[in-house]
């Protein structure tokens, strides 16, 4: 088997900048942040072709975050990787941050696609991928982060069928399938299931995976990526607020700081794990 | 010669598509309608038909301009400024990218389809988005000109674009400058700004004006935002009296962005024409005009109320 220590490391490391700079705004969203963290960290420490001294290298790999207010993963990556000094993450949320809310790319170097507005960044991530293939571009990829509330977005499915029908198979979409949406269940709120079906349906390459396991990742991205002529959905099984026992499965946590209490909490079963 | 301003956008289109290997075009299943069908058959592999989608439309165009593209996406006003609002806000005007929303069939003379195909707040709607340029051209010539002038410029415009034929107003030696709005006819007693449709209709209330001794200006306000207020200030400080005239609401449009400035740089006494806060009806675009007050006698009529 392979030895995943340093990217486990460094999923460490972005799970205790997501409490600390949520804590520091006192406010943001550390659950479905947390159970992405597998996902950002197999993106932008091993699989994305990226610059740090261009962030807008014309042939880099895309990434979207469609469900924008994972913000703390996304920064805390970007951060980690070298796009910005870790100590800018506690500006989060401040007036005057390059940090906003929600993902602007005008502002935060590494961000390729704004987005904030649930439904809307398949769709971007459809325009990125037909203009690196106009640009002849094949070895070029488009990832993009969905939430599974977010599939409920009627703009999602008509982004799908572009995606299918235009035949993107440099798009490959991953799922973060935690099972919360802020009022509760996604299955009581609005049940998006059977996701595989639905995708499946819509003539994607699919798969279904657990977020949380390196090896399954990877393993997942490079079927994707052999999957000629489609577009590709990993549907990855994750843990909302995942690594921190009192935030795990808890809808309530999606957008919701922790006090200082709980955040010292949270740090310390951080750092134990 | 009478040419509608979506056909002269869709010759202007292709002949663009030819020069600059960067143009792309998206449209929502009304590629006949909206002309962008000459593109689409010239260069098929830089058109996307994304289906009847218009949200789609609009991200997807986003996500091309992120790339480098300069793309035009079309539809219908009311499905592009309507219903892919948001996608216009958050994915476009927000992050400044370089999208051309090309809508066709703008305001009431789109005619028998009704009043859920009539759109009359898409000026007020997109001029209130920060980043957005708005540009409204009077007659084919304008629409041509202005295709190639918005393909140009850098970030989100709004073109708004006609369904039926208006006579031509400007010839081919015109110059289109999107920062400054043409004085088509110089006047000292009344100002009469018009966009779009009622450009060609308020030149015939000047006339109408004429006949009776009142001296009217007619200046053609192509760009609603950013607003050549240098112009608007200067004609409304000579000719003290003031007639909007738009195929649009009163309420957000033209009329309110010239409100909005007069107000506070040089009041004077004011006449919005336009569509009174209503939504239209199924009939005949010529029928249509003349019952909603869009005419060269309601717009005669406004001037001739501000006249001592």
């Amino acid at each position: 088997m392979e030895d995943y220590s340093k990217l486990k490391a460094i999923a460490g490391r972005l799970r205790r900048h997501i409490i600390n700079m949520v804590a520091a705004a006192n406010s943001g969203h550390p659950g479905g942040s947390l159970s992405a963290v597998e996902i950002m960290t197999a993106l932008y420490f091993k699989l994305m072709n990226i610059d740090v001294a261009q962030p807008r290298w014309p042939e880099r790999d895309i990434f979207v975050l469609s469900k924008g207010h994972a913000t703390p993963v996304y920064y805390a990556a970007l951060a980690e990787r070298g796009f910005f000094s870790p100590e800018e993450l506690t500006s989060f949320r401040a007036v005057n941050s390059r940090l906003q809310g929600h993902p602007d790319r005008e502002k935060t170097p590494g961000v390729d696609m704004t987005t904030g507005s649930l439904g809307q960044g398949l769709s971007a991530a459809n325009g990125m991928a037909l203009g690196a293939k106009l640009d002849g571009q094949h070895q070029r990829w488009i990832y993009v982060l969905l939430g599974d509330g977010e599939l409920q977005e009627g703009q999602v499915w008509e982004a799908a069928m572009t995606a299918a029908h235009y035949a993107l198979d440099n798009v490959i979409a991953f799922v973060d399938w935690n099972g919360l949406q802020i009022d509760g269940e996604v299955s009581r709120v609005m049940n998006v299931a059977c996701i595989k079906d639905k995708f499946a349906a819509f003539n994607w390459h699919v798969q279904e995976i657990n977020g949380h396991d390196f090896g399954e990742i990877f393993a997942a991205v490079e079927r994707a990526k052999e999957a000629k002529g489609r577009p590709s959905v990993i549907i990855a099984r994750t843990i909302k607020g995942k690594g921190v026992s009192f935030m795990e499965n808890q809808a309530g946590w999606h957008g919701k700081a922790p006090g200082q209490e709980q955040a010292l909490q949270a740090l310390k079963e951080l750092e134990v794990e | 010669m009478a040419t509608a301003t979506r056909d002269a956008y869709g010759k202007a289109l292709a002949e663009l598509g030819a020069e600059n290997q960067d143009v792309v075009v998206l449209d929502a299943d009304l590629s006949g309608s909206t002309k962008t069908a000459a593109f689409a058959k010239e260069f098929p592999q830089r058109f996307f038909n994304v289906g009847i989608a218009e949200s789609d439309l609009i991200g997807t165009a986003a996500g091309l301009a992120a790339s480098g593209k300069i793309p035009f996406a079309s539809t219908f006003a009311v499905f592009a400024a309507g219903r892919a609002y948001d996608q216009i806000r958050a994915s476009v005007a927000y992050p400044n990218l370089n999208v051309k929303i090309a809508a066709t069939h703008a305001g009431l003379t789109v005619g028998e389809d009704g009043a859920t195909h009539q759109m009359n707040e898409d000026i007020a709607l997109m001029r209130a988005l920060p980043n957005m340029t708005v540009v409204v051209p009077a007659d084919g010539v304008e629409a041509a000109a202005a295709t190639r002038a918005v393909a140009r410029h850098r970030g989100p415009v709004y073109l708004r674009l006609g369904r039926p034929a208006v006579p031509d107003i400007h010839d081919e030696s015109y110059v289109f400058d999107l920062l400054k709005a043409p004085v088509l006819r110089e006047g000292e007693d009344v100002a009469l700004f018009a966009c779009g449709y009622m450009v060609h209709v308020t030149l015939e209330a000047a006339d109408m004006l004429a006949e009776q001794g009142v001296s009217a200006a007619v200046i053609n306000v192509h760009t609603v935002k950013p607003l050549d207020t240098d112009t608007v200030c200067r004609y409304a400080r000579r000719c003290r009296r003031v007639v909007t005239a738009e195929e649009h609401s009163i309420i957000g449009g033209l009329g309110g962005a010239i409100a909005e400035v007069l107000a506070e740089e040089v009041p004077a006494p004011m006449v919005r024409i336009g569509v009174r806060d209503t939504f239209g009806e199924s009939g005949k675009p010529a029928a249509l005009l003349e019952k909603y007050g869009l005419t060269a006698k309601a717009v005669f009529a406004g001037a001739m109320k501000l006249m001592p």
